[in-house]
């Protein structure tokens, strides 16, 4: 692990608007700088995407781009990021994206120029090796045309380059909805860092190549997915918390491989690395209601340096286009921030935003800053990826059992057995990747995970 | 406690092993093989299905139970097909084109098999043609079709006017759901049912069939 200690080694230094290692975009938007900016999102109303219905679709995004960012300056934002997130037409047919990415990018550029703003675009394909079951994840056929668009976006002047991939969701999807902790540790602590490590060479190679900014990867197809579920009561919401932990060696890595932030808004684990590698990290809780429901609303703002809506569909509301009145939402909340920072209140903010949360989910307790500290600084002392994973679990672990016994954690009566089995299962993981790929080798389904892709 | 009911009761523990013995000493004892699946199986099913619509147990709970289910099942399968018991109904089940999420129609799945159907799941990024091959293939009742994104929630219309273009749209009940979609786009692209989520998928997929089959 190229992380042994912490950027941020006290709780009150992991707080929104600074991070140790603020990254500065060429129109000169500062992240992590010491102001808190929005970054707005948006996606397709119901549509198909082709050819048809392909020119429709640039004038939507060059309508609502031109919307969003002239709302913005009317509200005296002064940076702002614009995540383009690809629908998977977009990838699977680059030249899509790539000219979607010019779309966005000439209104950033007009629009900054004319308003005295800095807007700039984040581009995030999609990951369609997964287009494949099971997913050939070095020698996948729709690698190239991934490829080919964060190389292409970086040319046509994407600022930040970020993606969700998925490497070892094909076995975490299953061992999420049976709450089978060994399959988890195994998707994340050993493929996903494994795919982690072949997929961020590419990235930062293409992102130094093209002089642009190497962002993040968050396992939104993963522990969100988790959160998605417990939200549902589909599964405990103390293994969507425990999930979560485990997701933070597997996107650690994109930072060990060079990149620098900010990371994406749909990973919680972001915070972890901001303590950790000490960049600059979007977040989105509450007003990314839009997009899903979330039991972090509060608390996943206490450390942001963007604040995200995560997505929103281009509709029609009485307020006006959706992205507006989204965007609109995430500019008062960053007013707000920002004025707590200018006045020296940030701190009381912040931790009036965690505490309002962490007594209601063991999502939000692991989330406050003081959990993320304890949590983090297992996860560097432990030497390698597949330790790092068990100690994130086991640490987190700890802490809700804590929080519970001290009556500082409401906790539904059926969640209590889930933590014992949770414990149980993670004791019997050995701390040494052969031995565990060993022990899992027999589990695994042939037919929906190569192993050989993830050079095992 | 009679045999069926320790059948039902095992089965909603998830105790596999056990559902297996006891379908097999039932079958021994010459029990009916439809009463084994009726009050022994399905009724086990019945009630973890009812327990998880109320938010008692969770998937993980379920799917040890269905795990359970099918343990008994194949046991029990050669001695239904014996006795001339047809299983209740048939669903093709799929995500449509373009679309990869598959975790909503995988608990769909689950929960129609409980319900005694017989699920054929074609997986993800299924066009409408692979929909109605398989349909006809195995005389399936009802083509079912999941979609989690705005953009391909649209597929659903392909579906329905594959089905119809081939001249089959009497033949099969076509059933939508997935996040975006609602009863309303239901109705807009001409499907026969929709469910928003899991369990009422399972037991509206289970009337319709009855209702189907009983003419
Ligand atoms: C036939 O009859 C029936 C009847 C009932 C039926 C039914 C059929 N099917 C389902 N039901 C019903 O029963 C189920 C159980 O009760 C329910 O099923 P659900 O599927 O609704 O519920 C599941 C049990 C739990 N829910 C889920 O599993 C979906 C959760 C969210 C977070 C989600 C996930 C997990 C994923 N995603 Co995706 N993902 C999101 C989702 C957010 C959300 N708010 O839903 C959504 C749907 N995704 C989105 C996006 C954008 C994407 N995703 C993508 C990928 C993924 C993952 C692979 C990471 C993962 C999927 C894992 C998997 N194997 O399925 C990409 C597209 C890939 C593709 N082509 O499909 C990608 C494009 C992201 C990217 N940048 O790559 C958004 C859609 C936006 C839009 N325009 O529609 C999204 C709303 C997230 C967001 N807030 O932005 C009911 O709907």
């Amino acid at each position: 692990m190229r992380f042994t200690e912490l950027a941020i080694d006290d709780s009150t230094g992991l707080i929104f608007g600074t991070a140790p290692r603020p990254v500065t975009s060429g129109r000169g938007l500062t992240v992590g700088g010491g102001q808190v900016y929005p970054e707005l999102n948006f996606t397709l109303p119901t549509m198909e995407v082709n050819a048809r219905t392909y020119p429709e679709i640039k004038e939507i995004y060059r309508n609502t781009v031109d919307d969003v960012l002239t709302r913005a300056a009317a509200l005296h934002v002064e940076g702002i990021v614009v995540e383009f997130e690809t629908l998977l037409e977009m990838t699977l047919e680059p030249a899509y994206g790539i000219e979607l990415t010019e779309v966005l990018v000439e209104a950033c550029e007009r629009l900054s120029a004319r308003y005295g703003m800095k807007a700039e675009v984040r581009l995030t394909p999609n990951d369609t090796r997964d287009y494949e079951r099971p997913p050939r994840m070095r020698n996948s056929p729709y690698l190239e045309n991934m490829l080919r668009l964060f190389d292409e976006g970086a040319k046509a002047g994407a600022t930040f380059l970020s993606i969700e991939s998925t490497g070892g969701k094909e076995l975490h999807d299953e061992a999420l909805v049976n709450c089978d902790i060994q399959g988890v540790v195994f998707a994340l602590g050993v493929l996903g860092v494994r795919d982690m490590r072949f997929l961020w060479d590419h990235i930062t190679k293409i992102a130094n190549d093209r002089g642009v900014i190497a962002g993040g990867d968050t396992a939104c197809g993963f522990a969100n997915t988790a959160m998605v579920l417990a939200e549902k009561q589909y599964i405990p919401r103390v293994f969507a918390a425990v999930d979560r932990a485990a997701s933070i060696p597997r996107s650690l890595v994109a930072y060990e491989r060079g990149a620098r932030g900010p990371d994406k808004d749909c990973g919680y684990e972001g915070v972890f690395l901001k303590a950790i590698a000490g960049v600059p990290i979007s977040m989105e809780g509450k007003t990314a209601a839009c997009a899903h429901a979330s039991p972090v609303g509060n608390v996943s703002m206490a450390a942001c340096d963007l604040w995200s809506n995560e997505s929103v569909q281009a509709v029609h509301l009485l307020g006006g286009p959706a992205p507006v009145v989204s965007l609109e939402q995430l500019a008062y909340d960053v007013r707000l921030l920002n004025e707590s920072i200018r006045t020296r209140q940030s701190l009381l903010l912040r931790d009036m935003l965690v505490g309002s949360d962490i007594p209601h989910d063991p999502q939000a307790l692991i989330l406050a800053p003081d959990s993320v500290i304890r949590i983090a600084r297992a996860v560097v002392a432990a030497g390698d990826h597949l330790t790092a994973t068990l100690a994130a679990v086991g640490t987190a672990l700890e802490i809700i059992e804590e929080a519970v016994h001290d009556q500082r954690l409401r906790m539904d009566p059926r969640e209590e057995a889930w933590v014992t089995m949770i414990r149980e299962q993670l004791a019997q993981i050995p701390h040494n990747e052969d031995l565990f790929v060993e022990m899992m080798q027999g589990r695994i389904d042939s037919g929906k995970v190569l192993l050989e892709e993830y050079g095992l | 406690m009679s045999l069926l009911t320790e059948i039902s009761e095992m089965l909603q523990r998830g105790k596999a092993a056990e559902v297996k013995n006891l379908v097999q000493n039932a079958i021994d004892e010459g029990t009916d093989p439809r009463v084994i699946l009726e009050e022994g199986l399905l009724h086990g099913m019945g009630v973890i299905g009812e327990k998880f619509k109320n938010n008692e147990v969770y998937v993980p709970e379920v799917l040890i139970a269905a795990r359970a289910m099918n343990a008994g099942s194949e046991i029990l399968k050669p001695h239904l097909a014996d006795a001339g018991v047809e299983a209740s109904g048939t669903v093709i089940l799929g995500t449509v084109k373009g679309d990869l999420h598959d975790i909503g129609k995988n608990l769909v799945r689950m929960m129609m098999e409980g319900k005694g159907l017989e699920v054929i799941d074609l997986g993800v990024d299924v066009p409408p043609e692979k929909f109605l091959e398989a349909a006809l293939e195995r005389n399936a009742d009802i083509i079912a079709c999941s979609a989690l994104l705005t953009t391909t929630m649209t597929e659903m219309k392909n579906v329905i006017e594959t089905v119809a273009g081939e001249g089959q749209r009497d033949r099969f009940r076509i059933m939508v759901g997935g996040a975006p979609v609602t009863e309303s786009f239901c109705k807009s692209v001409g499907a026969d049912l929709y469910a928003p989520d899991a369990s009422s998928a399972a037991d509206a997929a289970a009337a319709l069939c009855r209702e189907k089959r009983a003419g």
